[in-house]
């Protein structure tokens, strides 16, 4: 069954200490796979988190740092033995910083079938302008 | 790139990403291998069925083929590429996109009209239950007297 699109809500401007900060969690964190490609207008995220919906997805941006975080539960299947594995669960953790003023309000952060889809607009000074030459 | 059944080079690749893991701060394998052009499996199994998940973020259900011959499960799919306008400016491109087949040998054989698979976000995960033909049986032993 596929999943709907769905919308995340974004935290900004939240207190968080500007030096990387080591987790202490008994899982193992991961870095998702993004790509990332900027237009005239916005620039937009998109970052493979296969496992996270809309609720486990955190999303914060302080300043120009971005960060993205999932929290996911182990896999597991009761009454079953895992025979074979190549591919282990844990958290998402992946921080950008943003070159480009973003329009805070405008953010939106969409999630459909593991894959997140963050779409960062511009601040109106900082989009490319095209500017007319006169001849005099 | 197409990766089908056990293959060296992939298994030295799984070392290297291994490694790589070890050395660095965070992990980024096991997440990793849709990168090498095929998404990781992982085989669960009880007496009687056996469960059979694998990460494949962003895939249209519509493009997920599954097929079950004996005790072989093949996954075929592919994975539709981000098409933006044509001048935008790339500062990461790590998704991989494109086609990938998996066949993997089950501990046991399936009865394939009770597969079922089920797709959520971007997990998909088959439970295959085990073939009535195949299922151990247990023998009495009688003494001669």
């Amino acid at each position: 069954m596929a999943d709907k699109e769905k919308q995340i809500k974004i935290k900004k401007d939240e207190a968080r200490p500007a030096t990387f900060v080591e987790r202490t969690r008994d899982r193992k964190t991961f870095v998702p796979a993004v790509d990332i490609y900027e237009t005239n207008d916005d620039i937009v995220i998109l970052a493979d988190l296969p496992g996270a919906t809309e609720k486990s997805v955190n999303i914060t941006l302080e300043k120009d740092l971005l960060t993205l975080e999932a929290s996911l539960e182990p896999e597991a299947h009761e009454g079953y033995n895992m025979v074979y594995s190549e591919f282990e669960t844990g958290d998402y953790y992946r921080a950008f910083n943003l070159s480009e003023e973003i329009n805070r309000d405008k953010i939106e952060a969409k999630m459909k079938n593991g894959v997140l889809r963050l779409s960062l607009p511009k601040a109106e000074p900082a989009k490319a302008r095209k500017i007319e030459v006169k001849a005099e | 790139m197409l990766w089908t059944s056990w293959d060296p080079w992939r298994e030295i690749q799984r070392l290297q990403d291994e490694l790589n893991r070890v050395f660095s701060g965070i992990a980024t394998t096991g997440r990793a291998y849709y990168a090498q052009g095929a998404p990781g499996i992982n085989i669960w199994a009880s007496e009687n069925d056996a469960i059979v998940t694998t990460e494949i973020p962003g895939v249209d259900p519509k493009d997920i083929d599954i097929s079950v011959t004996g005790d072989a499960l093949t996954i075929k799919g592919s994975r539709a590429e981000e098409k933006p306008d044509k001048n935008v400016i790339w500062h990461r491109r790590e998704r991989v996109h494109g086609n990938f087949v998996r066949t993997v040998h089950l501990p046991f054989s399936v009865d394939s009209s009770k597969v079922e698979a089920n797709y959520n976000a971007g997990i998909l995960k088959i439970t295959l239950p085990r073939a009535e033909a195949d299922k151990p049986r247990k023998i009495s032993v009688r003494t001669a007297d």
